[in-house]
């Protein structure tokens, strides 16, 4: 293990900690996975519930075979081999917001298998997780508890809503890196267009397992594969943010240290994670678990693929996040760094292209990341809610890149669109942007300051780098609007500055 | 005059179709009868007079218009297992007490769209699971037909025992079944009816109660051959919403009833002579073999290696998909519910009190054979046998075309002699059981009475997708059989 290791001290030596997760991603769908129910968020209670949805005697599945097609296009997304044929079974359990009484799921045969996807750390360093798995499955309805002390509500707009269970290799080492496979799992999904990846709209949320083990153990268990290498792992459930993820492994883990150097020994349990205590406590133990009675679903046929059908969806891929940030770097040379903040976002990485699209590329990635980013943070906006358009800001950054203006006074620009709107290319027309580049004003203006100033420039002589002072003072005096390397050429010239 | 109760379905669409009388009187004499003979039979659990007055009435307008579909203006009556909306439908259950579900059943609206009247809802076995339709909350349905010199309530069979004794009774003109291991032939067989059951997934199963989804088959019962081939007709087709419908065209079955089976060849499959069979049956059997001789066929001796294990077979597929079947009455959101202190105590006092003893049975069956530790044991070695059963069929239908069996092991029995018996009752369906597990088309057709004056019928099995020579084969035996007894009227 490198810098990247994350070893906990425990009173009886160092531990380390072993995560896998299983991540479940809304499907992007109109309709449900077995039915035609809308499935919008934030709609009025059980107003889009179908007969089927609620189970009303004789209901039956049919499948929708563009929620296929996502589950397809997700995991090639993740390199991940596609699985032509595959299989519904029922997933058994009483429970009020789960009408059926079962869930329909893939157990035994999954729509996607293995795959692999490279994540990025904080630090810009690259790590891989292996993929397991990824399959189908229907979302159950919600449980309101809260609306009245002696009754609970259902609500069933959820309910039959199409699932990606995507399960993890346990290759993930910190709980930095927990956070950052999931959000390498959702700017995947979202370059995909197959699932919107919003977890506080519920559109993702992850079951994070968690073990410890002595260092040294992890390497043993992926040089042999052998599960006896690690600790008993616990698993908390539907944990819906990046940080209660993070928080739930760095509680969980000191728990289970704890545990085992008083002289206990960890149980297998599912947990829940408490957010405001940022606990975890115990759901229900092996013991108390489901019995799920997983049987082959007798109203659906096997899902059966061509693979022709996988090679066209392969072939309509959009560009991912991995091939965009290599294509930053090596046809539009910007910085490592540049490139994967650019690239991590689809919407960001869009509207990048946009602006650099003939332009210099390089200008446009520091004015995005920059002065765009930096501004849309502080007023929290998303991109998508710029009040600068790409095209504004293309715009101006070509009027950068060619000297129509300075950088400066690209800013000042950029205030003016940004708070009032306008075409920059008008504003800078109408207001008298445009860079000073005639020689002859600002020689005049030079010629002015040195027999103004004698004191500066004897002190040139000493330091050269006073010419800074002289810098300004043309700039003041030409409002900004002097092209400053005209400014500084000429300066350089007249005060003899090699 | 109401003695055209008594046609068939044929005759009394063609009288129909003639205006010589019109639906509105019809499904009025249907109506009546039904409803006079409730007291003595029980064969129904709801009738709609509105609703059914008002589907003869455009029945008439259509008739006049020298409009309407292949039973236009037959009063049918439905197990009580098909949605028909706004009619209480309870698969003759308590938990669904009060049902009224706001869809119609494919196979319903199917039958309707071709011009039939709804009678009304027939009783029959709770969520179909019985063979003396002795489960029903709503009580037993009482055979039509009495044994010579014997005024003991006998079973009509089960599940569908309503259905069967409304047709037995001349009390409609053809009725719906669900076929799960023999649930419209045994009663069939048992009320010298016609009872039919074609391929998996010719008749769609959506909006019908589910009991055990791979094995449950729509199909219909009728007084002759030829009167199932229409019903057969007209409920079966492509169902989008039901993904293991045949996405295939209807046959003309109508016509295949007519054809001739000169140079078929008969299987006589030698597992099914078993041990303890009755000789009444045996030379039924043996009756029916010389009919077809007779007719043209050639008979083949075949052998379908894997029967002895059909039944346990189907008794550990079949719990296994009712147990999870049955799991959405829960109380929650229709039917039956009673309260206890929690949610858990909430679900069990419901669904204690909401399903009958033999219900719960294959619950717990069900649950068993899929539980953690025994999956492997039972369920997954029963789907392996139900694949060598498959290929039994595949591999006899090399070398015929049809199957020729009996379609019960007695004639009806006493109500109350088998119901502390399960295994007893079960065995009722040891001649129809492979047809489901196989999902091949079957056919019961009376040929005969036993020896206490009770029918009996012989069972034609065809290969998958060929309804059409179950017909012809069963229409040939009808013929030769000259059936034509009817239970004496004490009712």
């Amino acid at each position: 293990m490198s810098n990247h290791s994350y070893v906990l001290q425990g009173a009886t030596g160092d531990w380390e900690i072993v995560v896998g997760l299983e991540v479940h991603a809304q499907v992007a769908s109109n309709s449900k996975l077995f039915s035609g129910s809308a499935t919008e968020y934030g709609a009025e209670p059980n107003t889009q519930v179908s007969l089927i949805d609620a189970a009303m005697p004789g209901m039956l599945p049919v499948i929708n075979a563009y929620c296929v097609e996502q589950a397809v296009r997700t995991g090639l997304g993740l390199n991940a081999q596609i699985n032509t044929y595959s299989r519904f079974d029922r997933k058994n359990y009483f429970y009020p917001d789960l009408p059926q009484g079962y869930q329909i799921s893939q157990f035994e045969f999954p729509i996607v298998g293995e795959g692999e996807i490279e994540c990025e750390r904080d630090d810009g360093s690259l790590f891989t997780v292996g993929i397991e798995r990824l399959h189908l499955e229907q979302d159950a309805g919600k449980s309101i508890h809260d609306l009245d002390p002696n009754a609970t509500y259902v609500d069933l707009n959820r309910s039959g809503v199409c699932l990606m269970e995507i399960v993890s290799r346990p290759h993930i080492r910190t709980p930095e890196e927990a956070a950052a496979y999931v959000k390498t799992l959702r700017t995947i999904v979202r370059y995909l267009g197959t699932c919107g990846g919003d977890m506080e709209k519920g559109q993702m949320r992850a079951d994070v397992n968690v073990s410890i083990c002595r260092p040294g153990q992890y390497e043993k268990f992926r040089a042999d594969g052998d599960f006896k290498h690690l600790g008993t792992r616990c698993e908390i459930k539907n944990v819906n943010s990046m940080r209660f993820i993070q928080q739930a492994i760095e509680y969980e883990a000191r728990r289970q240290i704890e545990l085992v150097e008083e002289g206990g020994a960890v149980q297998q349990q599912t947990r829940l994670f408490d957010a405001n205590k940022g606990v975890t406590r115990s759901m229900r133990s092996k013991e108390e678990a489901h019995d799920y009675r997983y049987f082959p679903c007798p109203d659906l046929l096997p899902l059966e693929i061509p693979q022709t059908r996988i090679d066209e969806i392969k072939a309509e891929l959009p560009e991912l996040p991995a091939g965009k940030r290599k294509r930053f770097v090596t046809e539009m040379g910007l910085s490592e760094y540049d490139a994967s903040v650019l690239a991590a976002d689809k919407d960001r990485a869009d509207y990048y292209e946009a602006v650099a699209a003939g332009r210099d590329a390089k200008i446009a990635a520091n004015w995005v990341n920059n002065e765009l980013f930096g501004r849309l943070n502080k007023e929290g906006l998303a991109i998508t809610e710029s009040p600068v358009s790409a095209d504004q800001l293309g715009q101006l950054v070509e009027m950068i890149s060619t000297d129509v203006i300075s950088g400066k006074i690209g800013k000042d620009v950029f205030e003016i669109v940004w708070s009032e709107g306008g075409e920059p290319k008008e504003i800078v027309e109408a207001r008298g942007l445009k860079q000073v580049t005639d020689t002859g004003a600002i020689e005049t203006v030079v010629d002015q300051l040195i027999a103004d100033n004698p004191d500066q420039v004897a002190s040139i002589a000493k330091n050269p780098r006073a010419v800074g002072w002289f810098v300004g003072q043309v700039m003041k005096a030409m409002q900004g609007k002097a092209n400053p390397k005209a400014v500084n050429e000429i300066l350089k010239a007249k005060l003899n500055i090699e | 005059m109401t003695d055209f109760l008594s046609f068939s379905l044929a005759d009394i669409t063609a009288k129909l179709k003639a205006r010589e009388v019109s639906a509105t009187d019809v499904a009025t004499a249907a109506l009546d009868a039904a409803e006079a003979s409730q007291g003595a039979l029980n064969a129904f659990t709801a009738f709609d007079r509105d609703k059914t007055l008002a589907m003869a009435k455009a029945s008439d307008e259509r008739l006049a218009k020298g409009e309407g579909g292949l039973i236009e203006g037959a009063p049918i009556a439905i197990k009580d297992l098909f949605a028909v909306e706004g009619v209480q439908t309870t698969a003759c259950s308590h938990i669904l007490d009060g049902f009224k579900p706001p869809y119609e059943s494919t196979v319903t609206t199917k039958l309707w769209n071709a011009g039939g009247v709804f009678l009304g809802k027939t009783n029959m076995d709770e969520f179909a699971m019985g063979s003396s339709n002795e489960t029903s909350y709503y009580g037993n349905v009482i055979n039509p037909w009495r044994a010579k010199g014997s005024d003991a309530k006998l079973t009509p069979g089960g599940s569908s025992g309503g259905s069967a004794a409304a047709v037995a009774a001349d009390l409609c003109f053809g009725a719906t079944g669900t076929d799960t291991g023999g649930s419209i032939r045994q009663p069939a067989a048992f009320t010298g009816t016609v009872g039919v059951k074609g391929t998996y997934g010719r008749a769609s199963r959506w909006g019908a109660v589910a009991f055990a989804s791979s094995l449950d088959h729509p199909g219909p019962f009728a007084k002759t051959v030829k009167d199932a081939a229409m019903l057969m007709q007209a409920m079966s087709g492509h169902d989008p919403k039901e993904s293991t419908s045949l996405p295939l065209d209807v046959p003309d079955f109508v016509s295949a009833a007519a054809a001739s089976i000169k140079g078929k060849k008969i299987g006589v499959p030698k597992e099914y002579r078993m041990d303890g069979m009755p000789e009444e049956i045996e030379t039924l059997w043996q009756r029916g073999v010389e009919w077809l001789k007779a007719a043209g066929c050639e008979i083949v001796d075949v052998s379908l290696p894997h029967t002895k294990y059909a039944l346990p077979t189907y008794y550990i597929i079949n719990p296994a998909e009712a147990s999870s079947n049955l799991a959405r009455y829960d109380g929650m959101r229709y039917g039956l519910r009673v309260d206890g202190k929690d949610l858990t105590e909430t679900y069990e006092k419901s669904r204690a009190e909401g399903f009958g003893p033999e219900v719960q049975r294959r619950i717990l069956m069900g649950t068993y054979v899929l539980s953690a530790g025994y999956y492997d044991a039972y369920y997954l070695k029963a789907l392996k046998v139900r694949r060598r059963i498959l290929e039994d069929f595949d591999k006899v239908f090399e070398t015929c075309d049809a199957l020729l069996t009996p379609s019960t092991p007695s004639g009806a029995f006493e109500l109350g002699s088998k119901a502390g018996d399960p295994i007893s009752m079960y065995l009722n369906d040891i001649f129809t059981v492979t047809a489901n597990i196989a999902g091949v088309p079957a056919l019961s057709v009376p040929a005969g009475l036993d020896s206490s004056g009770l029918p009996l019928g012989l069972q034609v099995i065809t290969p998958a997708l060929d309804e059409e020579t179950m017909f012809s084969v069963g229409a040939a035996l009808e013929d030769a059989a000259g059936f034509n007894h009817k239970p004496g009227k004490w009712w």
